[in-house]
């Protein structure tokens, strides 16, 4: 499981009230909520993400509510994987559990500037800086872990497994 | 070694003697919460496997719509539609319709449904409000709330916990709304991250129960998994007029472990306000010099209850708002409100010049009911401050309590509520 991408990056305590502001939560359709990913952070987000990029957050990534909402029009904004010096804990377990790729690792986070060229192995716990030609390496997930993000989500990982089970 | 009330709590629910911090563990749940934003979404993804009629225990599950309930609009009627389908089919006993709702986080421990040594998941991050009453609770997302409910079971990292002893007696004014914010001050908005935040000391037990569900509600705001009490004469006289069914007192061993110990002398402590744009931007309210406010909210899960009513209405009797400033006033639940009316507090408020609200989370995350337009300021006793949170992206919000918030009403600045009070003297 390995991402490339060009990283956008962010600061400390982005909440998920900037990734998808409250007054879009009545909206049900993801790809219709992706279009106001970030807004409130960076306007400009919407236009100048491409398919495959890496967001790039400091410390608490996704502190705030609980809306599965951030996580999801990150997704549906077709970022491949989120990388951050540390996550808030509720959105660290919705990203997984809606197959949203993310790592830890704040000496990475420390270099990286916007545009840089990125690859990440959520597998190895291994990123890359292409552009800067420096390697590091962060904590791995256990298999479980990797199997529910390779499923695309807890539902379809529990799913399969309770097919399987029958 | 022993164990934190969190560690045991956990260790009952999958049915071990000991758990170890950072051990994973899958848990059975007492009650899996959802509302109007989130149970839809994990209601989808139940629909995605056809497991939408599969509820676990339909006394085990509670719905609220109280975000954007009553209806905001079409489509968040529509969401709410959702909800009260799935609740009817599979016939959960906990589903609050309009009229009978608060807001949830105020509404379970009040029907006595959240008891000591319970454990809790709710697809909302303030879920956490429970460990006031010695209870295990923890925001999750909409899929594992989706999961909780089919399956009665969630995983679960095991905390390491951290104590904040708070000793010495509360200064007027002050609440267990300043003392979360102080702390957070102190340790930031990820100070507790991924840990169980374990509050005690005496002034801790000197506070009304009202009081401690701030505190536990706000431990997110540090970033923390959950916040917890030890249970004592006031919790146990709480939930006895409302507990729907047995529980148990769970309480930290004198020797388990913590990874940080903080001790605060509250004596010093004077009414704090969390500046825009994060819960740790902290000061005493003496130090805020003429900042003016469009707005002033009293409610939510934070602060909506009846210790914080009767401190707003202590401020607000005889006063009355100032010309340019909005008060809105929402009682948390049906019966706060209730008993608001009866106590004379909603006249006080009227009085005043308040607008009073059914009880809803509105405001708080820029829903509905007060939201802030392109440059205006708000203090509300709401629990955070971010960018846009009330509204407009260049709005603001400053968090207080209610007390502050109220004088600063009648001001139309925020200012002290000696400032209000004595000049009414």
């Amino acid at each position: 499981m390995l991402y490339k991408g060009k990283a956008i990056t962010y600061g400390d305590n982005v909440d998920t009230d900037v990734i998808i502001p409250a007054r879009y939560l009545n909206i049900d359709d993801p790809e219709e909520l992706a279009k106001h990913c970030m807004e409130d952070l960076d306007e400009n987000f919407i236009n100048k993400k491409t398919k495959g990029d890496i967001i790039v957050g400091g410390k608490n990534f996704g502190c705030g509510s609980s809306r599965e909402h951030a996580p999801i029009v990150i997704k549906v904004s077709g970022i491949s994987c989120v990388i951050a010096s540390s996550f808030a804990r509720i959105f660290y377990r919705n990203a997984i559990n809606i197959g949203l790729p993310i790592l830890e690792c704040p000496e990475a986070i420390d270099d990286v500037d916007e545009g840089d060229i990125l690859e990440v192995d959520i597998e190895q716990g291994a990123i890359q800086n292409i552009t800067k030609n420096k390697r590091y390496k962060a904590q791995g997930f256990p298999p479980f872990i990797i199997e529910i993000i390779k499923k695309g989500g807890l539902m379809n990982y529990a799913a399969e497994r309770a097919g399987s089970i029958e | 070694m022993g164990m934190t009330i969190t560690q045991k709590i956990i260790a009952a629910h999958v049915g071990k003697s000991v758990v170890e911090p950072g051990e994973l563990v899958l848990v059975e749940v007492d009650m899996a919460l959802g509302n109007d934003i989130t149970a839809p979404v994990a209601i989808k993804e139940l629909k995605k496997i056809g497991a939408q009629k599969k509820v676990f225990d339909k006394g085990k599950i509670a719905l609220v719509p109280d975000h954007f309930a009553p209806n905001k609009d079409i489509c968040s009627a529509n969401l709410c539609k959702v909800m009260r389908e799935f609740a009817y089919e599979n016939n959960i006993e906990n589903y609050f319709e309009v009229g009978q709702m608060g807001i949830e986080h105020a509404l379970l421990p009040e029907k006595g449904l959240v008891v000591p040594g319970d454990l809790v998941i709710g697809a909302d991050s303030h879920t956490c409000t429970y460990g006031a009453l010695g209870a295990f609770s923890t925001g999750v997302g909409s899929t594992d709330l989706a999961a909780a409910i089919i399956t009665g079971q969630v995983w679960l990292k095991v905390p390491e916990s951290i104590k904040i002893i708070y000793k010495g007696k509360l200064k007027r004014w002050v609440t267990g709304k300043d003392l979360i914010l102080y702390t957070i001050g102190q340790i930031g908005v990820d100070g507790a991250l991924y840990k169980a935040m374990e509050f005690s000391g005496e002034a801790v037990k000197a506070l009304s129960i009202d009081e401690r569900f701030t505190m536990a509600n706000m431990a997110v705001e540090a970033g923390a998994k959950n916040g917890i009490m030890e249970i004592d004469k006031k919790t146990v006289e709480y939930v006895d007029k409302r507990a729907k069914k047995p529980y148990t007192i769970y309480n930290s061993d004198e020797d388990a472990a913590y990874t940080n110990v903080y001790e605060y002398d509250v004596k010093t402590i004077e009414p704090q306000v969390a500046l825009p744009h994060l819960p740790e931007n902290v000061v005493p309210v003496r130090d805020i010099e003429n900042i003016t406010i469009d707005q002033a909210v009293i409610g939510s899960c934070t602060n909506g209850r009846m210790k914080d009513l009767r401190d707003a209405a202590v401020v607000l009797k005889g006063n009355k708002v100032h010309p340019y400033t909005r008060l809105i006033i929402i009682p948390a639940t049906q019966s706060i409100y209730l008993q608001a009316l009866k106590e004379g507090l909603i006249e006080i408020f009227i009085e005043a010049g308040a607008v009073i609200s059914t009880p809803t989370c509105g405001p708080c995350l820029g829903g509905h009911m007060g939201v802030l337009a392109k440059g205006e300021r708000a203090i509300a006793t709401t629990n955070r401050n971010f960018v846009g949170r009330m509204g407009h992206v260049e709005s603001e919000v400053y968090l207080s309590n209610p007390s502050v918030a109220a004088a600063s009403a009648v001001k139309g600045r925020i200012v002290h509520p000696e400032e209000v009070v004595v000049s009414a003297i």
